[in-house]
């Protein structure tokens, strides 16, 4: 199954593929969004450890993210989304205030505008934002009267890299400056990148970025540095709610199954795991979430896929069209009148 | 209530997390829909500055359905004490109580006192400028004639109890009372209510946590008294999993309140000595300890004497009082709102900031600088140059031309300072734990920890004076100084070992506090630490993994007083001395061996049985009944009723905010009958009701942190990785206020008060939702005041907006509500900005006299609290 998995589905030894041999478990994150507060320690402990540069003072009115995105130099991103929906068992103390409409569509509009205008988010290559809602043409909270907002809940979230089973930056990468360490997890090598950038639009969750001044591609290394001095990531070090869990991947499985199933038994039917299934686009990832929302309103995509997974069809189309054209020639020539 | 835990602790709600995952509900009850709520269970809204309406419906609530812990109420409370006949009710004078003097706008307690009981001598002379109720301090008011039991009622029947006058005192706080005062929905009023009171009784317990929600306001301390009489009531003190738990704003904030950086109180909280009133030693040591009351607060005097020996060493003997002539004595309000207003008035010359940001982080940053303008020399020791260095450069009142940066006469000398991993030391935390910090990195260049600092600033004062036989310098000259130094520096284990407490003739470490004597044989730099190097052992920095240990955890630093994780634990167990419950088991009686034990250390006298019976004329520890938990009050009782020690009545009652949209629904009395306002014409209050105009500034603000920020920024702003997380000023409007006042987005907005005009970028947020409070609806908003004119980034203070309006008892600001108006777009510049707020201030009728008009009934209510100007003031001189 190896052999027939290495550019696509689930791979149980990713780093034994890469030609690790004796290497240890595959070392991942399982990030419980249910219990994040939004503290954004996990994103300061990755820049102190990885000494990333800061990457501009812009308010963005993204509700109290200003980081916007993954990036070059932010290799944590905290989201915060705020919804007019209920979160099961929460109640948000919104009933029997004199309350109008939700602000929530009116202010995505201005937020779009402002992230358009920020220096270092995404890149000419194709990861820039996309701005999902409807404009607005009212103000915010226009209508204010019979209509009484009942719902409200803040969801936060910690986004990483995902160190792919399949990772699509690596199999693009022309210099082998991109590679799949001992512990599965894949890491940028800064002094063998050139700049080419293949590897952002190969990202299918836009992460990994050039930095505008050196070019460079840059991403989370899952501390391979730590990792390999038997310590635990930054981010996950800094949580202090035990958000960000690191460990071996099957063990964070497990983990992050029981912690659906717990959140299930006191009512939270909506939790569900991302990035768990090794039969997903990109093989399942080295870094799941439990999210308490559809991807999409956390920024993830719903149904990442690797470009490796064409490329055997590619090749058979390619190999197809070559052995007619071989076919045709040699027809031509045979067909030729001595 | 009153804390965002998650935003400004999010350390310790990692525990709080963890508790939810186990089951327990979380209900975060607060003005802004935070990341707390976020995580709670349920987000109950109130209005700012309306908590005790919403407490006091709590223990309405708990008295009208009969749910108290009686069990617990009757023996460790006050609940059955009878109460004199000459006690008045606010339900009898419209809001105040019994002894109120609307001339000097204080109380005289007098009749507040038990049944039978003298009445008690003020312990400090004086007016309401003085912070009486804190130099009561962890002991409680004193209270005399208390050692013997009063007269009380165990039934809870009798009229005068203090039980049925706290039932009549909160009848009126009704459900519907507390929608119509704090905008909270009845339903989910109630269901706080239900959720509180089930966790009571023998198998459950609550848990409330506070921060600076609940004290930065005019009746501050009584919004925590409201929690401690909901919490004795429902027998939640003293247990596991109970308690009013304070988080503190700032590492070691606890630490710099038991060993204070406060003008009227010495280390333990024992109080400065007075002017007047403590002329002798003697007279000194018996305000402090009482005559006939109970608890260990009678042995002040071994505490004080220890304290004196630490100080003055060898030259501190019982024939010099122990150099008691040498303690400097407060006169009257020395806080530090009064000390700004007494620069601007050129009273004080010289200034020192450690560690603090004024012009940014206090209230009225406009008076602080202008006070700052004002002085002979500032000494500012900080990480950065922060706004308070350089005001005379950069600040707003460059830009209005009142502070002149050539003409400025304050000369500025900064030092930079030591981080907290340069240097070592302790830290307090808010469970009252000391942990040792080791030195991790040399400090650079001329960074200095401030022990360096202190140590050699006196180091060079005594060598100036050397020789002067003049009587003022002798206190400094006869200190103790000699403390270890190494290479500079000197140790601070040193000083931990003298804080600790020492065996004068013999060196030895003391093991606590029970063996300070008041012979002068023993030295010890705070008492209540006492016993932090027992053993010669620095019991901070042991650091035991909770794996490897009990459930408390006792060998993981230490915790004053005696290592003791929960205060009060002797109410834990019933009378009897047995747990109330197996689950809830932590210190019991040994009948067998005679002592007290258990999973904590014994918060009682260990070999006290619980039956114990004092003598008729026993005082002090020897007058604790077996069953008196409270073993540091004066009646050995947890206080429903405070009889005595708190300068603005005896239960909390609601008042509205110094600054307030609305009319008291509760009393015709409309604010704190007894707060500071310092009325001033450079302090102006907003008009509030009964006073016309108040529509002039319609919204109620409040001030708040976040997580990416550090209080006045000295420790965020100049940090590139947490400026980047927020790097903008910025204040969170409702959608409903947004089409109100016409803003948008991450446009712009001005706020508007008396004292000054700011601009913030506008967050429009479903966090943020209105309120109907007195039949009309209240929108709020809330700005962070992290940011000021210098660092990574900029941006207008907050608290430029806020005025100075104090709470009595301990000083505090009331800066967590205020009023102020919003517009869309920036605020004006330069001289523009003072004539925009003057315009502000003439449209809404504002005087010196506005607000200072506390009494608003009786025969006192038109007396306006003002200040006589001060002589020889010109405005010309400051700048």
């Amino acid at each position: 199954m190896t052999q027939d998995n290495r550019l696509y589905g689930p791979l149980d030894d990713v780093a034994g593929d890469a030609g690790h041999v004796g290497h240890p478990p595959r070392m991942g994150f399982f990030t419980d969004t249910s219990v994040c507060i939004g503290c954004k320690a996990c994103e300061v402990a990755c820049k102190e450890w990885n000494l990333l540069p800061d990457d501009g003072f812009e308010l963005l009115g993204m509700s109290l993210d200003n980081t916007g995105s993954l990036g070059a130099s932010s290799w944590r991103h905290v989201a915060f989304i705020e919804q007019e929906r209920p979160i099961a068992g929460q109640d948000p103390g919104v009933i029997g205030t004199p309350t109008g409409p939700s602000g929530t569509g009116a202010t995505a509009t201005s937020v779009a505008e402002a992230l358009h205008g920020t220096p270092g988010r995404g890149s000419e290559l194709g990861t820039e934002p996309v701005d999902l809602p409807m404009p607005s043409f009212e103000l915010p909270g226009e209508g204010t009267g019979a209509e009484g907002r009942t719902d409200f809940r803040w969801l936060m979230a910690s986004d990483v890299c995902k160190h792919c089973t399949h990772a699509g930056c690596l199999d693009v990468c022309p210099t082998g400056a991109l590679f799949r360490t001992e512990f599965g997890t894949v890491v940028v090598q800064q002094d063998i990148c050139n700049g080419c950038g293949y590897c952002v639009p190969a990202c299918p969750y836009g992460v990994i970025d050039r930095r505008e001044d050196d070019g460079r591609a840059w991403k989370c290394t899952l501390c391979y540095d730590r990792l390999k001095g038997g310590l635990e990531p930054a981010c996950a070090k800094a949580c202090p709610t035990d958000s960000i869990q690191f460990g071996p991947l099957d063990q964070l499985r497990e983990r992050a199954a029981r912690r659906v199933d717990q959140l299930h038994e006191v009512g939270v039917p909506e939790a569900r795991l991302y990035g768990e299934d090794p039969h997903d686009g990109v093989g399942g990832t080295g870094a799941m979430f439990l999210l308490l929302d559809e991807p999409e309103v956390y920024g993830l995509p719903p149904d990442p896929v690797v470009p490796t997974r064409d490329l055997p069809r590619m090749w058979r189309f390619a190999g197809a069209a070559a052995g007619a054209l071989v076919v045709a020639a040699i027809g031509a020539f045979a067909g030729r009148r001595p | 209530m009153g804390s965002n835990m998650a935003e400004a602790h999010p350390v310790g709600f990692q525990w709080v997390v963890e508790a939810k995952s186990r089951g327990a509900k979380v209900i975060h009850i607060d003005p802004r829909f935070t990341r707390t709520s976020a995580l709670a269970d349920a987000h109950v809204p109130l209005r700012a500055g309306s908590d005790i309406a919403f407490l006091g419906g709590v223990i309405n609530y708990i008295l009208s359905n009969d749910l108290a812990f009686r069990d617990y109420v009757v023996p460790y409370t006050n609940a059955s004490f009878l109460l004199s006949e000459d006690f008045r009710d606010t339900e009898d004078l419209d809001g105040l109580f019994s002894g109120y003097d609307p001339e000097s706008a204080t109380y005289d307690p007098a009749s507040w006192r038990y049944e039978g009981a003298p009445a008690t001598p003020p312990t400090a002379e004086g007016s309401a400028e003085q912070a009486l109720g804190d130099q009561h301090g962890s002991g409680g008011a004193r209270l005399e004639g208390v050692s013997m039991h009063p007269p009380s009622d165990p039934t809870l029947e009798h009229p005068r109890c203090v039980y049925q006058v706290l039932k009549r005192h909160y009848a009126r706080y009704t459900p519907e009372m507390v929608a119509e005062v704090c905008g909270t929905p009845r339903d989910l009023f109630l269901q706080v209510c239900q959720a509180w009171t089930s966790a009571s009784g023998r198998e459950r317990t609550a848990a409330l946590v506070y921060s600076v929600g609940w004290t930065q306001h005019t009746v501050g301390v009584q919004y925590i008294r409201s929690a401690a009489i909901i919490q004795l009531l429902l027998g939640n003190m003293g247990r596991p999993g109970g308690g009013i738990l304070a988080l503190r704003g700032h590492a070691s904030i606890q630490g710099s309140t038991d060993i204070p950086t406060l003008f009227n109180l010495l280390p333990g909280y024992i109080p400065m000595p007075a002017s007047t009133g403590n002329d002798t030693f003697d007279d000194y040591v018996e305000s402090v300890r009482g005559e006939q009351q109970k608890g260990f607060w009678r042995n002040a005097n071994a505490y004080i004497v220890s304290l004196l020996k630490e100080y003055w060493g060898d030259n501190a003997t019982a024939d010099n009082d122990f150099c008691y002539d040498y303690l400097p004595r407060i006169s009257g309000d020395h806080g530090t709102y009064r000390t700004a207003l007494d620069m601007i008035d050129g009273r004080v010359f010289g200034y020192f900031l450690l560690g603090q940001n004024p012009g940014v982080g206090s209230a009225h940053g406009r008076l602080q600088r202008l006070g700052m303008a004002n002085l002979d020399w500032l000494v500012v020791r900080d990480l950065a140059m922060i706004e308070s260095a350089t005001f005379w450069k950069d600040s707003p009142e460059v830009e209005t031309g009142e502070i002149r940066p050539e003409t400025c006469r304050t000369e500025v000398f900064f030092f930079p300072a030591a981080s907290h991993v340069e240097k070592e030391g302790t830290f307090t935390q808010t469970q009252r734990m000391l942990q040792w910090r080791e030195k991790a990195v040399e400090p650079r260049g001329d960074q200095r920890s401030d022990l360096w600092f202190f140590f050699h600033l006196g180091r060079m004062l005594r060598e100036r004076l050397a020789g002067s036989d003049a009587r003022r310098d002798r206190p400094l000259l006869d200190l103790f100084w000699d403390y270890e130094v190494r290479d500079g520096e000197p140790s601070a284990e040193h000083v931990l070992r003298r804080i600790s407490g020492q065996d004068v003739a013999t060196g030895k470490q003391l093991s606590g506090y029970m063996d300070l004597k008041d012979d002068g044989s023993t030295l010890s730099g705070c008492w209540i630490y006492s016993g932090v190097y027992a053993d010669g052992v620095n019991q901070a920095a042991r650091r035991t993994s909770r794996f490897e240990q009990d459930l408390y955890a006792h060998e993981w630093g230490w915790v004053w007083p005696y290592n003791r994780r929960i205060l009060y634990n002797r109410a834990s167990a019933d009378p009897a001395g047995r747990p109330w419950s197996e689950r809830k088991a932590i210190i019991w009686w040994d009948e067998e061996k005679k002592e007290w034990t258990g999973h904590d250390v014994p918060d009682f006298e260990k070999d006290k049985p619980p039956t114990y019976e004092p003598p008729q004329d026993a005082v002090g520890v020897a007058a604790l009944r077996g069953d008196d938990p409270f073993i540091m009050q004066a009646d050995g009782k947890g206080w429903l009723f405070v009889p005595n020690g708190l300068l603005d009545g005896p239960m909390p009652t609601h008042y509205e905010p110094h600054e307030s949209p609305v009319r008291n629904p509760l009393y015709g009395q409309q604010g704190n009958p007894t707060r500071t306002v310092y009325g001033r014409s450079d302090n102006p209050s907003n008009p509030g009701p009964p006073e016309p105009n108040a529509e002039v500034f319609p919204y109620v603000f409040t001030t708040a942190r976040l997580t990416e920020h550090h209080t006045a920024g000295g420790m965020s702003r100049w940090l590139p990785y947490l400026s980047e997380l927020q790097p903008e000023m910025f204040v969170e409007v409702s959608p409903e206020l947004a089409r109100e006042r016409d803003l948008q987005h991450l446009g712009w907005a001005t706020l508007v008060s008396s004292r000054s005009a700011i601009e913030a970028r506008v967050i429009v947020t479903d966090r943020m939702k209105p309120l109907r409070v007195a039949g009309r609806t209240v929108h709020q908003v809330w700005v962070p005041y992290h940011w000021g004119a210098t660092g990574l980034v900029t941006g207008d203070s907050a608290n430029d907006l806020l005025g100075v309006a104090l709470d009595p008892n301990v000083l505090i600001q009331e800066s967590k509500v205020a009023t102020c108006d919003v517009r869309p777009g920036r605020r004006p510049r330069g001289e523009e900005l003072l004539a925009y707020v003057e315009d502000y201030r003439r449209r809404a009728g504002i005087t010196v006299e506005t607000g200072t008009r506390v009494t608003t009934v009786g025969p006192g209510a038109s007396i306006a609290h003002i200040e006589t100007a001060p002589e020889g003031q010109d405005d010309e001189e400051r700048s």
